[in-house]
């Protein structure tokens, strides 16, 4: 309990002190998670909002794959990540193993069906209301996904958090690819596997408290924007 | 079904549909061999719940396909009020402006056209209001405006005014009327019998998706073609 106690004080000391080493970690973990995040979004909005306006068959196949990827485990996507870009890897030439990039495709892989998957469901719910008024306009199909996504817009910030919770706590993907080399590729969660393990408590807890706090924002965040959509009727 | 064609005058627009057939589940909804709407309106289509008033005339606007036959119209510009208006989630004057922008109009006319039918509806001052904060009967005027700001030759409107006050009631019976005298063709489901009286100058009756008569307001409403319609304005339950 003792060694408890100190380890807190000096991890409080740290986040105060604004140690150097302590907030490069933090920023390298927020560079690769909001560029992952914005570049998952680009992909997965359209792709949702697409699926959700058409129809074909084997559509609903597609639409219980996308809920189930979901649930990826961030390790096996490291995995693959790993095998891809590994020298033997088809992508080895590329020589981004244990880089940031790489941990940002591993981050965009994963996030990716989760914004796509609660896009959909936004998107198709907005459309059910806005089909008809939108074809009696004379809206086409492909012209009316802009359209709702726009509409959408504050459900979507949901999914852009929900995606960015998901990417800044995981450790599993990052670690295989990136490797947790210091200064280069360290991040908060992967520092505190690494530091917890070495005994160093104190960086550990001091970065666990910065992630917590980032977890609360992030929920603070989506609550105050559904509260703004819904007091002006567009939640 | 008598011919409107010899007491009304023959207005630009007409609109007729032939062998019109939907089907839900394979159950037909709509039956209609032929309905021609060439007076010059405002139509009104009355009947009880489940007639297919909605649907017949979302067949006529082209919103649902029919299972057979087809819907011949020279209007190319239609437009359609809901029941419920829907209203993108944006403001006033934005809800205004898509409309005008799906329609074609070039973006230096949008913002004076969408601003002068604003101002006629009574809503300049919440152009910049969220759409979706205002009252149901503004909401209403402004899906009405918006539909109109189109210039359609055929305006389909479905019970606008079915969860609306009687003062917002009248409202929108007055931009209603202001529109046909201006020359858009109305076509209207409506089950107040009043609004019906008020707007209409012919009605269609349906029953069982099927057209039951088809005839002038006065003499509808004095002496209907139809049993049915007969027992409907005595107050009997359709059955």
């Amino acid at each position: 309990m003792q060694d408890f106690a100190s380890s807190f004080t000096h991890a409080m000391g740290l986040i105060l002190q604004g140690d150097a080493e302590l907030w490069a970690i933090v920023a390298l973990s927020l560079q690769v998670s909001l560029t992952a995040v914005i570049i998952a979004a680009c992909i997965a909005m359209p792709l949702g909002a697409a699926l959700a306006v058409t129809r074909f068959r084997g559509r609903n196949v597609v639409v219980v794959l996308l809920n189930a990827l979901m649930g990826l485990p961030p390790v096996v996507v490291g995995l693959m990540v790993y095998l891809m870009l590994s020298n033997a890897g088809p992508l080895g030439v590329l020589q981004l193993l244990y880089t940031p990039t790489a941990m940002i495709v591993a981050q965009v892989i994963l996030v990716t069906p989760i914004i796509a998957a609660i896009t959909r469901q936004t998107i198709e719910g907005l459309d059910a209301e806005y089909a008809e008024q939108l074809r009696s306009l004379g809206v086409s199909a492909s012209a009316k996904i802009p359209t709702l996504l726009f509409d959408a817009r504050y459900a979507l910030m949901t999914a852009f958090l929900a995606g960015f919770g998901r990417a800044i706590a995981e450790v599993g993907a990052v670690i295989i690819v990136g490797g947790n080399i210091n200064h280069v590729t360290r991040t908060m969660t992967t520092t505190i596997a690494l530091e917890t393990s070495k005994g160093n408590l104190a960086l550990a807890l001091a970065l666990g408290t910065i992630l917590i706090l980032l977890a609360i924002a992030v929920n603070a965040a989506v609550s105050t924007v559904g509260l703004r959509a819904r007091s002006i009727a567009y939640a | 079904m008598r011919d409107l064609l010899e007491e009304k005058p023959v207005a630009k627009t007409s609109l007729a549909a032939h062998g019109l057939r939907f089907e839900i589940d394979g159950q037909t909804k709509v039956d209609i061999p032929l309905l021609r709407l060439d007076g010059e309106g405002p139509t009104m289509i009355l009947g009880p719940n489940g007639a297919g008033k909605s649907l017949t005339l979302r067949l006529l606007h082209g919103l649902l396909t029919p299972h057979a036959g087809q819907i011949s119209t020279p209007a190319t510009r239609q437009a359609m009020v809901f029941q419920k208006p829907v209203l993108l989630r944006r403001s006033v004057l934005a809800n205004m402006d898509y409309a005008l922008r799906a329609a074609g109009v070039s973006r230096a006319k949008r913002r004076k056209l969408a601003l002068d039918f604003l101002h006629e509806a009574g809503l300049a001052g919440k152009a910049k209001q969220a759409a979706r904060t205002l009252s149901g009967g503004e909401q209403q005027r402004l899906a009405l405006i918006r539909a109109l700001a189109t210039d359609p030759e055929i305006l389909f409107l479905d019970e606008p005014t079915s969860s609306l006050d009687p003062s917002a009631t009248q409202a929108i019976e007055a931009m209603v009327l202001r529109a046909a005298s201006h020359g858009t063709r109305i076509v209207m489901v409506t089950h107040d019998l009043g609004q019906a009286k008020r707007l209409g100058r012919d009605i269609v009756f349906l029953h069982h998706g099927r057209v039951a008569c088809h005839q002038p307001t006065d003499t509808f409403f004095a002496t209907p073609d139809s049993a049915v319609a007969a027992g409907y304005l005595r107050g009997d339950l359709p059955i």
